[in-house]
């Protein structure tokens, strides 16, 4: 099957970043899926967030982006209700989160973790139709359109080949994409992703946000994702929020934020900013080298 | 757009979802299972209440109210086995829920303390109560508080930063399987020569001459419970995702908990003040029903229900006929089996799940 990536790489036409800014006047137009205002919060006493606002419109993607230990996950936990911030409102689709009972909340949202441990042998299609769990009734079995959803879910992410073995037996970069197929069966309004792509090789990386686009251009499925990777996120992502120590140190579109000294400043180490020649996107390459 | 050809996609539905079936818990398969997993309890208990020490004529027995036989059938051997096959189906559903809780295949009311703390509620409740009357609904209320302690202290001494951490909780519960003990032995010596017997009793775990007014109480605190487990059967799969997972996934953590722990702790207070700690059963019936058939609550909670009660059945079974006349206490058959058997799941399946 042809992935997105490959159609970027050799393809005529647009490049990725036009059909961005292409897209942008669309998305400006549409409901606001989740939004956040003034976010402070911590752990115990010690406050790892300040004053964090952000605004995630359908369709949108938003790459979190910034060192280790920015606050990046903290920020992600609260967005899904995981963590009550100190002060400041997160409002999913017009309504405080707070309004939602759990499983309300669940049928808009799905978050992913960046660590995904099963304690016992479920199979990886047992895990998917988790997903379905706030939709159906108090001591109902999953349907036929359960399974369906499952089914094409597992299919999204190439893993019908796998859908009967254990959990415990797949590769981390399997597993990781078990976790997405189950958020996608969810079949949320808005997904909040923590490292979507950490240890896992270049195609399945491509792979993956290709997924994504399918599903933010399909279903207007709004995307928040955490991310290491400045590169993955200047291709992917239609705005960037970049933070440091807490604070948000940046927030737009990748060109205005990935500045030189932006990234210098959070960073801390020389940057050099570029473009990418195949895609048009801004790439982001070590400036220096430090001895 | 770069959807899969349609012609592909059609063709890939139809084998997948037919294949679907083995990858998952259907109503079939769990219709199935809990039928064999009954019928299985029910020649056990038959043969259970057919044999024992004593020769008896399942005819006579059966035909003739004034005999012998019908004395020991009913008096003796068909209230034993129904005490084993209650309690033994609520250890096995209690150990099935605790280890989803606690995200841990080694956790057992047993092994984490909370029979000995339940032992050791009764134990003081029968000294406490002996003289002043009410003994027999002070003992299983006793129990049952005693046990609940027992479970929220190990819960809590178990997380280190906010994590349950799985070796923390076995080790938690070791020692507080060895308190009790202790605590159990200091009030054995300085109490009456005439309580020995009892807390002996309770120590080891035995279905000695259960009253049908005992089966009776644990039947319908068991019955309450194994509803309100099996309520809560999806939630114990969302919880096995980990706890902020089971939560995004529309699970009241904190509440689910709350009621998962005070069932437990009442279901393993009434079986602890009827026969004592008796340990490993709630390990070894759900890992093997977890190995056999899946790991779906749905299913484990029902077929540990049937699978404990058939398997403690066999052990008393065992424990009134391997040394006839005499007789062993059941507890030390299941702890005899429960022991290797312990040793064998941390190493085999211990390594891959205790991975957290």
């Amino acid at each position: 099957m042809k992935t997105e990536a490959d159609r970027l790489d050799t393809g005529p036409g647009t490049p990725a970043s036009l059909a961005v800014t292409a897209r942008a006047s669309d998305i400006a137009a549409r409901a606001v899926a989740i939004r956040a205002r003034d976010l402070t919060a911590g752990y115990g006493d010690r406050p790892v967030l300040y004053n964090v606002s952000l605004e995630v419109r359908a369709g949108e993607m938003l790459a979190i982006v910034g060192p280790n230990g920015a606050g990046k996950s903290t920020l992600l936990k609260i967005l899904g209700g995981a963590l009550t911030p100190w002060s400041g409102t997160v409002e999913v689709e017009g309504r405080p989160l707070g309004d939602y009972d759990r499983r309300a909340l669940a049928r808009r949202l799905a978050m992913v973790a960046q660590e995904n441990l099963v304690a016992f042998r479920f199979t990886v299609l047992e895990i998917v139709l988790m997903g379905r769990a706030p939709h159906l009734g108090a001591f109902h079995f999953e349907t036929r359109h359960d399974l369906e959803i499952a089914h094409a879910a597992l299919d999204r992410f190439d893993l019908l080949g796998l859908a009967r073995r254990p959990i415990q037996e797949l590769s981390g970069g399997e597993r990781k994409r078990v976790f997405l197929a189950r958020a996608l069966a969810q079949a949320p309004h808005v997904a909040l992703l923590d490292e979507p792509t950490a240890f896992l090789d270049l195609k399945h990386i491509a792979e993956i946000f290709a997924r994504f686009r399918e599903l933010r251009i399909e279903r207007a499925m709004a995307v928040v994702a955490t991310l290491h990777d400045l590169n993955a996120a200047a291709l992917h992502a239609d705005r960037v929020l970049l933070m440091k120590d807490g604070a948000v140190a940046g927030y737009g579109t990748p060109e205005a934020v990935f500045t030189a000294g932006n990234l210098r400043a959070v960073y801390e180490t020389e940057v050099h900013v570029g473009r990418n020649p195949a895609t048009g996107a801004i790439s982001v390459l070590p400036g220096a080298l430090v001895r | 757009m770069s959807a899969p050809a349609p012609v592909h996609a059609a063709a890939a539905a139809k084998l997948a979802l037919a294949d679907f079936a083995a990858a998952h818990l259907t109503r079939a398969r769990m219709a199935l299972t809990l039928i064999a997993l009954g019928l299985l309890l029910l020649v056990i208990a038959i043969v259970a209440a057919a044999f024992g020490s004593v020769h008896i004529d399942l005819i006579r027995a059966l035909t003739d109210r004034s005999s012998a036989d019908h004395a020991i059938l009913f008096g003796a051997r068909i209230p034993r086995v129904l005490m084993g096959a209650i309690v033994g189906a609520v250890l096995a559903a209690v150990g099935a829920a605790l280890q989803a809780l606690v995200r841990n295949p080694l956790a057992e009311g047993g092994i984490l303390g909370i029979s000995g703390g339940g032992a050791f509620g009764a134990i003081v409740a029968l000294v406490v109560f002996s003289r002043i009357g009410g003994s027999d609904v002070a003992i299983p209320v006793c129990a049952f508080a005693a046990a609940l302690l027992s479970t929220l202290a190990v819960y809590r001494l178990a997380q280190v930063d906010g994590r349950l951490e799985p070796f923390t909780l076995l080790l938690v519960g070791v020692i507080f399987n060895a308190f009790w003990g202790a605590a159990i032995m200091l009030v054995n010596s300085i109490v009456n020569f005439y309580f020995t017997h009892s807390i002996i009793f309770w120590l080891m775990g035995s279905f000695e001459a259960p009253t049908y007014r005992e089966v009776a109480m644990v039947t319908v605190l068991g019955a309450a419970g194994f509803a309100i487990l099996l309520a809560h059967a999806r939630d114990m799969n969302l919880l096995s995702l980990g706890d902020d997972e089971a939560a995004e996934l529309g699970v009241e953590v904190d509440a689910v908990r709350r009621t998962i722990f005070v069932a437990t702790s009442v279901m393993i207070g009434a079986a602890v003040s009827v026969s004592g700690i008796i340990s490993f059963v709630g390990l070894i019936v759900p890992h093997i029903i977890r190995t056999a058939i899946g790991a779906d609550h749905r299913m484990l909670i029902p077929a540990s229900i049937l699978g404990g009660a058939a398997f403690t059945v066999a052990a008393d079974l065992i424990a009134r006929t391997a040394i006839a006349p005499s007789e062993l206490p059941v507890g030390a058959i299941t702890a005899l089996c429960g022991g290797p058997f312990f040793i064998y799941v941390l190493r085999r399946e211990g390594r891959k799940s205790l991975a957290l």
